[in-house]
């Protein structure tokens, strides 16, 4: 009995053994990403699937798998189950956090994987052929730039800060060098975990404790749309600008609305996996070198090329 | 049972504050005097009825916490159940308004209350028939009810329909009389509590089940049906909570809620309920849950906590309001 059903597992063993091998000729390219667990991981989960829907479609030599997973260590399991059954050509991952996936990345490399990596890079550079990532510093900089040259350069700002991590930092860093040299004060600048309803709290707050507000700026959209509810309910009229970041589609939308209040919008945009998954298969299939950095621009966007950035159909 | 009715040894705490409760009022008192050497914006009008307003979700669902926890449960499900009945809300109310138009809003709202009871029941049950540590059960359900909105919305935004926005957005936003509906219905949701639970019958079952499990059995009282009793109060008021909640920004997400439990129990027993059971103060439970956006509202309106320190100073704030709380008893 027992030995049947080794052998019997044996066969099966062979047989999915030689499933891969019957496709031999595919190229595999494994994207690994954060599940949607807020707004702007919901966009990437979305930009991954719509990327291996389309080159899946428009190459018949490639497969895009997605996989999503909760938390780092889900994700490491993730990558070690993935290459253990299958040959991987590529490995597309944005890393839940630098220092827990380094390894496990260096590994499947080790196996002669194309690595790319996004957003988040690991802790040595080396792993990666291809890094594709937005500019966390831009996102700030040129909100404060904008605001630097429409206010003339003097008035009273008041900033809402996310969580307290890297990406936060540099959007802080970036904004605080860009109004540099400007009579444009920061009131005050407090942590509101990029959520809507401490966002909404804060704002609240910022309102009872300033007479004179000239404009906000939240470093993310989840935060800016709580800001808007706020300065709505107050009904005061000072406030020329209130300003986000990441490119949420409800603030696109405002964008090319012409909103007064919310003219620009500085985009840190989760599409970015997309450009990573076709520049990967571009590698296999267009024979096109991509190994270096890519580094997208956070350029303002103003009405003129808000189409650009504006996904309806994505739930960010 | 009689015996436990009419017995009247310990002072119950009825309609009128006895000075032992005064605990958690004595320190929201001394809070807002801070608040105003601080900075007297504090007490203008308009941040009053601000921080209270805010205060008003965690109320109501404090509410429903001080009548789990007396009768010896723990919910830490409350949070992820208001961003769940939040999106199921919504999305009924979007369905049928092009149907209906604006009576989408209390048909929605019947549906909220109707959701937010099953999933009271759901966990009561999982706790008394399933005989699971309350912990646990909610955990597990915390979980459930997180993943359900995280599916619903796919990681994103659930957000109302743009016809029906302007129509309910005074339920958060509005007035009667210059008081804000929100502190209404928490007013409104803490006077049908109090009654309940200090001059019905079960409201004196539901501690006495909280103080002693055992003997409350030996008195003829039905543990397992108050206990689930407790649960679905809980989760009606959360659905209340929810209700009031939708008009403020329109839309749930997967971090609608995050963390409500951990101030929910804290408002709780700042308020002088016994986490252990056996002890409920609705009045105190509100109390509480004021002192907590206070202290919130505080720090921001204050200039001398650095934004990185915030958290840890608030601890500090809600540990002495508790040793306030303490000596008054004495």
């Amino acid at each position: 009995m027992l030995r049947k059903t080794l052998i019997a597992s044996g066969v099966t063993a062979a047989l999915l053994a030689a499933g891969p091998a019957l496709a031999a000729e595919k190229k595999i390219i494994a994207v690994s990403i954060p599940a949607a667990d807020h707004g702007w991981t919901a966009g990437v989960v979305y930009h991954a699937n719509a990327a291996a829907k389309e080159i899946n479609k428009a190459f018949p030599d490639i497969e895009v798998i997605v996989k999503t997973s909760p938390s780092a260590s889900a994700q490491v399991s993730a990558i070690e189950d993935l290459s253990a059954t299958r040959k991987l050509d590529a490995l597309v991952i944005l890393p839940h956090s630098s220092e827990e996936l380094t390894t496990p990345v260096k590994a499947i490399k080790d196996k002669g994987s194309f690595i790319t990596v996004v957003d988040r890079g690991l802790n040595d550079p080396k792993i990666q052929d291809l890094y594709v990532a937005g500019d966390n510093i831009a996102v700030g900089f040129n909100t404060a730039k904008f605001l630097v040259e429409k206010m003339g350069g003097k008035g009273n700002l008041v900033v809402l800060r996310g969580i307290p991590t890297v990406i936060d930092d540099e959007r802080i860093k970036g904004f605080q060098d860009g109004i540099k040299g400007s009579d444009l004060k920061i009131l005050d600048i407090q942590y509101a975990n990029w959520n809507s309803d401490e966002a909404f709290k804060l704002m609240q707050d910022y309102l009872a404790k300033y007479p004179q507000i000239d404009a906000v700026w939240a470093n993310d959209d989840d935060m800016l749309l709580g800001v808007l509810e706020a300065i709505k309910q107050s009904g005061r009229k000072e406030i020329k600008f209130a300003l986000g970041g990441n490119g949420m589609k409800e603030i696109i939308a405002k964008v090319m609305a012409g909103d007064a209040v919310t003219p620009v919008e500085t985009p840190y945009p989760p599409s970015m996996i997309k450009t990573a998954i076709y520049l990967t298969a571009a590698h296999f299939a267009g024979h096109a070198p991509v190994r270096g950095s890519f580094k997208l621009d956070a350029p303002l966007i103003t009405k003129a090329n808000a189409a650009e950035y504006y996904f309806p159909d994505s739930p960010f | 049972m009689a015996d436990l009715a009419a017995a009247p040894p310990r002072a119950e705490p009825g309609w009128s504050i006895g000075w032992g409760d005064a605990g958690p009022f004595l320190a929201l008192a001394a809070l807002i005097a801070i608040g105003f050497l601080v900075n007297p914006d504090f007490l203008s009008a308009n941040n009053i009825a601000n921080v209270v307003t805010r205060s008003a979700f965690i109320a109501i669902i404090a509410i429903g916490a001080t009548f789990v926890i007396s009768s010896g449960g723990l919910d830490l499900s409350v949070g992820s159940m208001a961003a769940f009945i939040t999106g199921v809300m919504i999305l009924f109310m979007n369905w049928v308004a092009p149907s209906v138009g604006t009576a989408a809003i209390p048909l929605g709202m019947a549906v909220a209350l109707v959701t937010g009871i099953a999933c009271g029941l759901m966990n009561g049950a999982i706790v008394t028939l399933g005989r699971i540590e309350p912990f646990i059960a909610t955990l597990g359900t915390m979980g459930i009810f997180r993943a359900l909105i995280t599916y619903m919305s796919d990681g994103g935004t659930v957000a109302i329909d743009r016809s029906l926005r302007d129509a309910y957005r005074p339920v958060y936003f509005g007035d009667v009389l210059g008081v804000p509906i929100p502190i209404l219905v928490s007013l409104a949701v803490a006077l049908v509590a109090a009654y309940v639970l200090y001059r019905t019958r079960y409201g004196r079952r539901c501690v006495a089940v909280g103080a002693n499990e055992d003997v409350a059995r030996y008195s003829g009282i039905s543990v397992a049906r108050v206990r689930t009793m407790a649960f679905v109060i809980q989760g009606a008021c959360v659905a209340i909570a929810a209700i009031c909640y939708v008009p403020r920004l329109g839309a749930a997400t997967p971090t609608t809620g995050l963390l409500w439990e951990l101030q929910v129990i804290t408002a709780v027993v700042i308020g002088g309920t016994a986490l252990r059971g056996g002890r409920g103060r609705i009045w105190g439970t509100v109390a509480g849950a004021v002192i907590l956006e206070f202290i919130a509202n505080l720090m921001v309106l204050s200039d001398f906590v650095s934004e990185y320190l915030v958290a840890a100073v608030q601890g500090v704030i809600i540990i002495i309001a508790m040793l306030i709380q303490r000596m008054s008893k004495r």
